[in-house]
């Protein structure tokens, strides 16, 4: 193998899983320690800067960077990541002194974000302080979108979203509540310099069985019903509830309507428990309430009397796999089931839907009636027309909205400075040496043997009396500090100089997880196998440097490497050292400008 | 030193030995010693060989004088039984501890300080005797605990880290052994597991005296210019004569080697020693011989390393002094004190 060359960004940036994962790329290990520290305010800027939403985030990210985590490799869970973002935003200072100001002189550049949620949010955030007059359309009367209308109150608190939201629109972005875009043309008309439209994936689809329509007075889609719970036009629901449906959106009902008085809530999917949509803690928060999720039950029709419905029929399946290992659904030759029920709340997904966009105004549309967007640039095929979010690529949840959001933003301010939006910019990296002294780091760098802390949460019996009563309480401050503390600090890299080591051993021989080995170099295939322990997970990286006396090479693989630092510290030479790498994604404004600041 | 404590996790896909622990459960405390020290790696070799060779903890003695070296047993086998002697007195309690329970493993680790100065006669008279132990020195030719001062075994001309040319000739304990009469012979380099781990394994499998010279360059205060123990010169002058396999007697012999390269060497337990020989004609049976090779090599400033001698036939003292076969902690108080009327008989004897 050839030796890596850990001067490109994305190799140590591989290393750390969290950030890696995450789509807007958070140095969570960072803000970690941070909280570890009681630095509460600095966690959260370091959220703040590049999430946007960390009170949000920190209580509804789908959290791709927990399944990444590395603790989650080593022992049995991953750090409570974003349970800790919420600590971050909890226990946080007024921190409206070190927010930016908003700008004085503008720059006489106008943008219409279409969409009050996080996509358009985020574009608004990054663009409003440096000087664009950014203007958001949204047909509800305040900020935040599906944040708003779509999230329950018990798990997410208006104070949240008002807060961050208005740390948004308080840099002089101006908010058109209540102002619904009808017409994509009449918009360009009116001489935007830049269109951003994240209008999310509003239509929840319909389920169209047999009875649909003559019991449609108790039969509810699950996006429409959870936005008129949100906004106080619906509050009470028949006591026996059926929720169609296995994703997050259908656990939020089932859990609502638990609130509004179904006593006997239900959740009926198609597939096998397993395959839902529906994160696993989202499962385990609506079956600790008392509600039973049934599997592999196909709706067939809903039955009704008088027109008032009074059940649905199932009809059992079972998974059957072809030779490609496709799964398909057949009878599973067990009689159809009946479930009775008063109401039902269809959560079978959400569509995009983009009527108001005139289909002769420049954006192209393609496959299911998408707009063709640039993956890179999210630019249409309207130079001035930008997607983002749910309105991009169809549903995906909060933390793509905020990654897209700040993508188009450069894209923006790229294209109105005379750029090429193509020309995408670096991110800003940084590796500092964390050797302190002999013996001294200035991480902790002590491996807590500690199992994943639970977050308390409010009684169960009170929590389903009040649908605004926040479920979660979130950790307090000793928690945080030992859930904190099972955080392995991957982002301080072990970073190997061939020229001082003179192959002592030391390090093979102290490394816990067996992760180093000096052996005669070959190809990575063959290498994998004959390390010290068999390096496995393809999907991890091996360091492999070469340049030492004996002519072997220095191989350690990065899988389960606990960045203890127990090689820096037993080599006599110092050709370990551990050292601190910081990424930061470029985002709108000076950082994005070229000449490119290069990457460390 | 480090004053982290390893962490208890470890990589998931460890394999396990016959026993089902890991490497890791034959591991000590964290060691004391300077980082980079050759003595650590020896550590992780004896690790790896007790690890391969299944050997139950509770089965180990691990005896130890005063030095550097003799502070590693704490780093390694944690559930053995140890005991730190007196300076250069190892041998003594190995050999008695020996004599009273003779089920155990015994290994005796000891430095050239503790072992070629000050234990000069205990390791002499213990391998004379053929104690079954396997003896390791730690070799690096300074003291280290004293800060740097030339022991015994370090060579005429070399240099101490200040500069001084060393004037005394060196003991080399192997070129000892060999005249002693130990019946297993080997030396070594700290920073060479690949031959190292077989050697140690085949040395605790040996049914009777085997001694190790083990190479183990200071990185303190002999890893410079001028010290003929150093990482770089060992490397440069290291003469293997053969590679060993160390086959159990669990172990099917896998090998399909071409007749000639390999020689294979059954040892009283069973065990088989494979090895490949590097040297031609070097005859590891033949002890005198070995020790002219040594000398020969050593003339050209040459480090002769590998298995070096070997006796397919070795006894032990046990079986020179005819001992009862169990170890005295199992015999009852009846054989143990048989009384006055056996006392009689054996003074009657005496007369």
């Amino acid at each position: 193998m050839k030796s890596t060359d850990i001067s490109d960004p994305q190799y140590f940036h591989k290393v750390v899983d969290c950030q890696y994962a995450c789509p807007a790329h958070t140095p969570v290990p960072e803000y970690i320690r941070l909280i570890a520290h009681g630095r509460y305010d600095d966690a959260y800027m370091i959220n703040w800067q590049s999430n946007v939403f960390p009170g949000v985030l920190g209580r509804t990210c789908d959290r791709p960077c927990e399944p990444a985590c590395r603790r989650g490799r080593v022992e049995e869970e991953p750090v409570a990541i974003c349970r800790l973002k919420r600590v971050a935003a909890d226990f946080k200072d007024d921190i409206s002194a070190r927010l930016p100001k908003p700008v004085q002189r503008k720059n006489g550049k106008r943008i219409a974000l279409v969409g009050g949620g996080p996509a358009s949010l985020t574009v608004a955030r990054d663009l409003a302080p440096l000087g664009y007059e950014c203007v958001v359309f949204d047909g509800d009367p305040k900020a935040g979108g599906m944040i708003r209308t779509q999230i329950p109150k018990f798990r997410l608190p208006d104070s949240v979203i008002d807060e961050e939201t208005g740390y948004i629109l308080n840099l002089g972005v101006e908010f058109r509540g209540g102002t619904r875009v009808d017409s994509m043309k009449k918009l360009l008309s009116e001489n935007w310099d830049a269109v951003f439209v994240g209008t999310g994936a509003p239509r929840g689809r319909d389920l169209d069985i047999p009875g649909r329509q003559e019991a449609a007075a108790n039969i509810h889609i699950g996006i429409d019903w959870l936005s008129s719970v949100s906004f106080g036009h619906i509050n009470k629901i028949g006591k026996r509830v059926i929720v169609l449906g296995g994703g997050n959106t259908a656990m939020d009902c089932c859990r609502s309507a638990r609130r509004l008085g179904g006593d006997d809530v239900q959740v009926v999917v198609r597939s096998g428990f397993e395959e839902m949509k529906a994160s696993p803690w989202e499962k385990e928060d609506a079956m600790h309430e008392g509600i039973p999720i049934h599997n592999y039950l196909v709706p067939k029709s809903f039955t009704h009397e008088n027109g008032k419905l009074t059940g649905i029929t199932f009809e059992k399946v079972k998974a059957e796999y072809d030779a490609k290992g496709r799964r398909k659904l057949v009878h599973a030759g067990e009689p159809d089931q009946h479930f009775p029920c008063d109401d039902v709340l269809v959560a079978v997904g959400q569509e995009n839907a983009f009527p108001w966009i005139e289909r002769d105004c420049g954006i192209e549309f393609g496959d299911w009636d998408m707009p063709k967007v640039d993956e890179k640039t999210f630019r249409s095929t309207h130079p001035k027309v930008f997607f983002g979010g749910d309105a991009a690529f169809g549903p995906k949840n909060i933390i793509w909205a905020v990654a897209h959001g700040h993508e188009a933003a450069v894209s923006i301010d790229k294209m109105l400075n005379g750029e090429d939006i193509a020309d995408r910019p670096a991110p800003a990296v940084e590796v500092i040496s964390q050797k302190m002294g002999i013996h001294e780091w200035s991480y902790d760098n002590a491996i807590e043997n500690d199992h994943r802390y639970k977050v308390p949460l409010r009684d169960k019996v009170i929590a389903l009396k009040d649908i605004k009563a926040e479920v979660e309480l979130g950790f307090d401050v000793n928690l945080a500090l030992k859930e904190a503390g099972r955080c392995l600090n991957c982002d301080v890299q072990t970073v190997f100089s061939a020229s001082l080591c003179i192959e002592c051993d030391a390090c093979v021989d102290i490394c816990p997880m067996d992760c180093i080995t000096f052996t005669p170099n070959g190809d990575e295939k063959e290498l994998r196998q004959h390390l010290k322990a068999p390096a496995l997970n393809l999907t991890q990286d091996l360091y492999v440097q070469d340049g030492l006396k004996t002519g072997r090479v220095m191989v350690k693989d990065e899988d389960v490497c606990l960045h203890c630092g127990l090689c820096a510290e037993r080599c006599p030479t110092g050709a370990w050292d551990m050292q601190k790498y910081f990424l930061e994604m470029a985002h709108a404004g000076s950082s994005c400008r070229p000449p490119r600041r290069s990457a460390a | 030193m480090t004053y982290l404590a390893k962490p208890k996790f470890h990589h998931p896909g460890l394999p396990k030995n016959e026993l089902g622990y890991t490497h890791r459960d034959y591991e000590g405390t964290v060691s004391t010693l300077c980082a980079g020290c050759g003595h650590d790696s020896i550590t992780g070799a004896i690790i790896q060989a007790c690890f391969e060779l299944a050997i139950e903890p509770h089965r180990v003695a691990k005896i130890s004088g005063i030095g550097c070296s003799s502070k590693t047993p704490t780093y390694f086998l944690g559930n053995s039984h140890g005991f730190n002697s007196v300076h250069g007195r190892m041998p003594s309690v190995l050999t008695g501890a020996n004599l009273a329970n003779r089920d155990l493993i015994y290994l005796g680790v000891s430095g050239d300080g503790d072992s070629a100065s000050i234990g000069l006669g205990q390791f002499a008279h213990c391998l004379r005797r053929g104690v079954n132990m396997t003896y390791i020195v730690e070799n690096n030719g300074v003291y280290g605990l004293t800060k740097g001062q030339f022991s015994a075994t370090a060579d005429r001309g070399s240099k101490s880290k200040r500069g001084v040319t060393n004037t005394d000739n060196s003991i080399d304990m192997v070129a000892m052994a060999l005249q002693l009469g130990a019946t297993f012979v080997a030396r070594s380099f700290s920073g060479d597991k690949e031959q190292l781990v077989p050697i140690i394994k085949a040395a605790i499998a040996h049914q009777g005296a085997a001694f190790i010279d083990v190479i183990s360059p200071c990185v303190a205060f002999n890893n410079h210019l001028g010290s003929t123990k150093s990482f770089d010169f060992v490397r440069e002058h290291n003469e293997a004569v053969n590679r060993l396999d160390f086959i159990s007697t669990r172990m099917p012999i896998g090998l399909q080697q071409e007749p000639g390269t390999v020689e294979i060497v059954e040892q009283h337990d069973g065990s088989k020693l494979a090895l490949r020989k590097l040297a031609a004609d070097y005859d590891v049976h033949d002890r005198s011989a070995a020790l002219g090779f040594l000398q020969h090599h050593a003339a050209k400033g040459q480090i002769v390393t590998g298995l070096l001698f070997v006796e397919k036939e070795a006894q032990d003292l046990h079986a020179h002094l005819a001992t009862v076969e169990q170890p005295l902690n199992a015999l009852g108080e009846k054989e143990l004190c048989p009384g006055s009327a056996v006392l009689d008989k054996i003074n009657a004897g005496l007369r």
